[in-house]
C-alpha cells in the first residue's frame, strides 16, 4: 500500500476518513474502549457529534437520518454493553435496507478473547446481521475496511456495515491512508448490468389486460420514484406500495391504490385478486403482503429487482429483470405501450368507492383515523412521519399520504418499537427546515422515551404525537379476535403523565381525549418550529382494518363493514 | 438432491462462521463442509455438500453470493466431477477375523494404519458411494471411533 510520509494514529486516521468521505454527523456514545476515537472527535471542526441517551437510539437516529437523506447514517458505541446496544438498529437496517456504518470500540488486541472487562465478540455477535462486518487489527488496515466498509453499505441493496475498532488499534501509528486493493469484489458496491430479457419481459406486460405495479422500499433506495410514475401514467397501470415503498408513488394520484397486505386498502387487495399481471418493483414477497401460492395466483408474475437472492424465493415469478430500479425501468419503459385502460382503471375506481378505508365516527371519542386524516390536512401532507410499531403505525400508513419518497420512516421489517422517537430525531438533523412528527403509542414511545433528553439538548423541534389506548394495542386486538379477548399482559394502567415528563425536559405538551379539541390540539401542536408532545386519549376497542389475518391470503381479507355487519364492530 | 458446492473464499478468519451462518440461519441443511487453501494462500476452497430441490440450492447460491468475503459459488454436477472423503475407522478385531478384515482392506485398496490386540485403525478413501460401501462392510465388526473429513471434489478437465 502506498505509505504517506507522517505517521498519525489511527483513531485520528478514522476521523480524518470519516471527514473526507463527507460524513458531517454522526450520532454516538462514549466508553473506554472509544476515548480515543472521541478524542480526535473532539478536535474535529467538521463532524458534529449527537450524544444520544441509548446506543439503540443512537442507531435509530442515524437510520432515520440515513432514510429522510439518502446519505449513509453514521454511529459510535464503546465495546462490550455499548456495542450490543447496536444490535436491534443493526437488524432493523438489515431488514429495511438502511445505510448504516457503525463504528464500536473494542478491547486492546491483546485481551481480546480473554473476557475482558466490557468485552464482547461483536463481530461474531453480527455476522447475521450486517452486509459486511470487520475486526480491525492493524492501523495499516483502517483504511482499506473503511473504503469496503462504506463502499458495500451503500452499493447495490443498501444495509448496515459494523467496523470493531480495537484500543490499541486507535491509538497505534499508521501511514496507510489509501488503499491500492480492496479485497471485495466490485459486485458488492457497483451497479450491476441489466440482467434478463428486455424484450420478452416488456412483452408479457403489454399483453396484460388488467396489470398492477407492486412497490416496494427498493424503490426508494433505487430512487426511481420519477420512473415508476412515468411507467405507470405511459401505461395506465395501477400502483400499489407495500409499508416500505410508501412515498415511491404518490399517495393522492388517480392510478395510486395505497397500500397491501395485511393491513393494506381492501381496494389494493381486491386489485392483487383481480389483476393478471403484477409487477414487483424492488419489493420482496414479505408475508405480511404475500402469501406463497396464493399470491396473485391467477396473474403473471414479474419482478424487477438489485438483489437476486430475492427471485423465487417465497413466491414464484414468471418474468425477472435485475439490475439497479432506476436503471432497469428506464431501459424498459420505451418498451411499453401507451394505453388507455379504461375498463380497469374504472373497475378500481368503483373498488375505491365502494370499499373505502372506514372506521365508526360516529361518537365524541377521538379515533385515531380521523384525527390522522385531520394531522394530513393541517401539516398539507408535507411532514416527514416516523412511526413506532402497532396499531398506531397501520393507521398513519393508511391515512397520512405521501407526495414523495424519503418522508415515511417505519420499522417495517423488524416492527421495531423504540424506532419512532429516535428516527424522528435522526430525520430532524438531516432536514431542519421540515416538520418531522413521530406518530407513537403509549406502549411504543416508552421503549426509547429517555431520547427527550436528546431533543431537548439539542433544541430539536420534533413533533410527538402518542395515541393512548392504555393498552399495547395490536396486540390487545390480536388477542380479541384470535384469543377469545383474553388480553394477557397487553393492558397496563399506568402510564406517566407525558405531558409533565415532557415538562420535564421542557418540552410543551397537552392531552386531548374529547373530538371537539381536535382542532386547537393541532393548532397548538404545529404552530412553530418547536418540539411537542400531544397525547391523544383513544378508545381501547378501536381496531385496525382492513386485516388479513396472518398466514392468511387476500382472499381473507376482513374489512371494517363485515365486522358492522356481524355486529361485532 | 445432493448438490456439491464449490465455494472460494477469502482465506481470513470469521469467513467460515459467515458462510456457515448462512446455512444455520437460513435452515438449509449441510451434509459435509469441507476447507482447505487454494494455491493462492489468501484464497481458500469451501466444499460443502447440501441436500435439497434445485430452487433450493439457487436460494443458497445467491444467499452465498452477498457475502463479500464469497469470491465464487460453483455448482458442480456428481457425474462431471471426482470427488473423494477420507475416513479413519477403529474397528474391534479378533484372532478370528484379523484375515478376513485385511483382505476386504486389500480388495478396498484401504490401507491400514494401526493394529493392535484388539482394534484395528483403517484409512480409506473415495467417493460418497466407496466410502459408505466400506464402512457398511466395516459395520459388522463393530465400529468403536469414526472420523470423516467432509468431501472435496475438483471437475474433470476436458484438456
Ligand atoms: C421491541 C418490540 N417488542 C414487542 C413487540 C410486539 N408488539 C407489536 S405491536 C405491540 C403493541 C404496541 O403498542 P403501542 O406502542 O401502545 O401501540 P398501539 O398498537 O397501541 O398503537 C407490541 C407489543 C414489538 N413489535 N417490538
Amino acid at each position: 500500500m502506498p505509505k504517506t510520509e507522517a505517521k498519525i494514529s489511527g483513531a485520528r486516521l478514522m476521523v480524518e476518513l470519516l471527514e473526507e468521505y463527507g460524513v458531517d454527523i454522526v450520532f454516538g456514545y462514549p466508553g473506554g474502549a472509544i476515548l480515543p476515537f472521541y478524542d480526535e472527535l473532539y478536535k474535529s471542526t467538521k463532524i458534529k457529534h449527537i450524544l444520544v441517551r441509548h446506543e439503540q437510539g443512537a442507531i435509530h437516529m442515524a437510520e432515520g437520518y440515513a432514510r429522510s437523506t439518502g446519505k449513509l447514517g453514521v454511529c459510535i458505541a464503546t465495546s462490550g454493553p455499548g456495542a450490543t446496544n447496536l444490535v436491534t438498529g443493526l437488524t432493523d437496517a438489515k431488514l429495511d435496507s438502511v445505510p448504516i456504518l457503525a463504528i464500536t470500540g473494542q478491547v486492546a488486541t491483546n485481551a481480546i478473547g480473554t473476557d475482558a472487562f466490557q468485552e464482547a465478540d461483536i463481530y461474531g455477535i453480527t455476522i447475521p446481521i450486517t452486509k459486511y462486518n470487520a475486526l480491525i487489527k492493524s492501523a495499516d488496515d483502517i483504511a482499506r475496511h473503511f473504503q469496503e466498509a462504506t463502499l458495500v453499505a451503500l452499493g447495490g441493496r443498501p444495509g448496515p456495515v459494523l467496523l470493531d475498532f480495537p484500543k490499541d488499534v486507535q491509538t497505534e501509528l499508521t501511514s496507510v491512508r489509501k488503499v491500492d486493493k480492496l479485497k471485495i469484489d466490485s459486485r458488492h458496491y457497483q451497479k450491476p448490468p441489466i440482467g434478463g430479457d428486455l424484450d420478452s419481459f416488456a412483452a408479457a406486460l403489454n399483453k396484460a389486460k388488467r396489470p398492477l405495479l407492486y412497490v416496494g422500499g427498493g424503490a426508494i433506495n433505487a430512487n426511481a420514484s420519477k420512473e415508476i410514475r412515468e411507467m405507470a401514467e405511459k401505461g395506465n397501470i395501477p400502483v400499489t406500495t407495500t409499508l416500505m415503498g410508501i412515498g415511491a408513488f404518490p399517495g393522492t394520484h388517480q392510478l395510486s391504490v395505497g397500500m397491501l397486505g395485511m393491513h393494506g386498502t381492501a381496494y389494493a387487495n381486491k386489485a392483487v385478486l383481480e389483476c393478471d399481471y403484477i409487477l414487483n418493483l424492488g419489493a420482496r414477497f414479505d408475508d405480511r403482503v404475500a402469501k406463497p401460492g396464493e399470491f396473485a395466483e391467477n396473474a403473471v408474475r414479474a419482478h424487477i429487482d438489485i438483489d437476486t437472492a430475492e427471485f423465487n424465493k417465497r413466491v414464484s415469478v414468471d418474468y425477472l429483470l435485475h439490475g439497479d430500479l432506476k436503471e432497469v425501468l428506464k431501459a424498459l419503459i420505451p418498451k411499453v405501450n401507451k394505453v388507455d385502460r379504461p375498463e380497469w382503471v374504472g373497475f378500481l375506481d368503483t373498488l375505491k368507492k365502494n370499499h373505502p378505508l372506514e372506521f365508526d365516527d360516529t361518537t365524541d371519542t377521538i379515533k385515531p383515523q380521523g384525527f390522522l386524516q385531520k394531522l394530513y390536512e393541517k401539516s398539507k401532507g408535507k411532514a416527514i412521519v416516523s412511526t413506532d410499531v402497532g396499531q398506531h403505525q397501520m393507521w398513519a400508513a393508511q391515512y397520512y399520504l405521501f407526495e414523495e419518497a424519503n418522508r415515511w420512516l417505519t420499522s417495517g421489517g423488524l416492527g421495531t418499537m423504540g424506532y419512532g422517537l429516535p428516527a424522528a430525531i435522526g430525520a430532524k438533523f438531516g432536514n431542519p427546515n421540515k416538520t418531522v412528527i413521530c406518530v407513537s403509542g403509549d406502549g411504543s414511545i416508552q421503549m426509547n422515551i429517555q431520547e427527550l433528553a436528546t431533543i431537548a439538548m439539542y433544541k430539536k423541534g420534533v413533533k410527538i404525537l402518542i395515541f393512548n389506548n392504555n393498552f399495547l394495542g395490536m396486540v390487545r386486538q390480536w388477542q380479541e379476535l384470535f384469543y377469545e379477548e383474553r388480553f394477557s399482559e397487553s393492558e397496563w394502567n399506568y402510564n406517566p403523565d407525558f405531558v409533565k415528563l415532557g415538562e420535564a425536559y421542557s418540552i410543551k405538551g397537552l392531552r386531548i381525549s374529547n373530538k371537539s379539541e381536535i382542532d386547537k390540539a393541532l393548532e397548538f401542536f404545529l404552530e412553530d418550529d418547536d418540539a411537542r408532545i400531544l397525547e391523544v386519549m383513544i378508545p381501547a376497542e378501536e381496531k385496525v382494518f382492513p386485516m388479513i389475518p396472518a398466514g392468511k391470503s387476500q382472499k381473507d381479507m376482513i374489512e371494517f363493514s363485515d365486522t358492522v355487519r356481524a355486529g361485532k364492530k | 438432491m445432493k448438490h456439491i458446492l464449490k465455494i472460494l473464499v477469502n482465506n481470513h478468519p470469521g469467513v467460515m462462521s459467515h458462510v456457515s451462518g448462512l446455512f444455520t440461519r437460513r435452515s438449509y441443511n449441510i451434509d459435509s463442509i469441507a476447507v482447505g487453501m487454494t494455491q493462492d494462500p489468501e484464497i481458500s476452497n469451501m466444499v460443502i455438500v447440501v441436500k435439497g430441490d434445485d430452487s433450493v440450492v439457487e436460494q443458497v447460491k445467491r444467499q452465498l453470493l452477498k457475502l463479500p468475503d464469497v469470491i465464487e459459488v460453483e455448482d458442480l454436477a456428481y457425474h462431471d466431477c471426482i470427488s473423494r472423503e477420507l475416513v479413519l475407522v477403529v474397528v474391534k478385531v479378533e484372532d478370528s477375523n484379523r484375515t478376513e478384515i485385511i483382505s476386504i482392506c486389500e480388495v478396498f485398496q484401504a490401507k491400514i494404519a494401526d493394529l493392535t490386540k484388539t482394534t484395528m485403525t483403517i484409512e480409506f478413501s473415495g467417493n460418497t458411494r466407496q466410502v459408505e460401501h466400506f464402512m457398511e462392510m466395516m459395520q459388522k465388526y463393530g465400529i468403536q471411533e469414526i472420523a470423516r473429513t467432509g468431501q472435496i471434489a475438483l471437475k474433470y478437465r476436458s484438456t
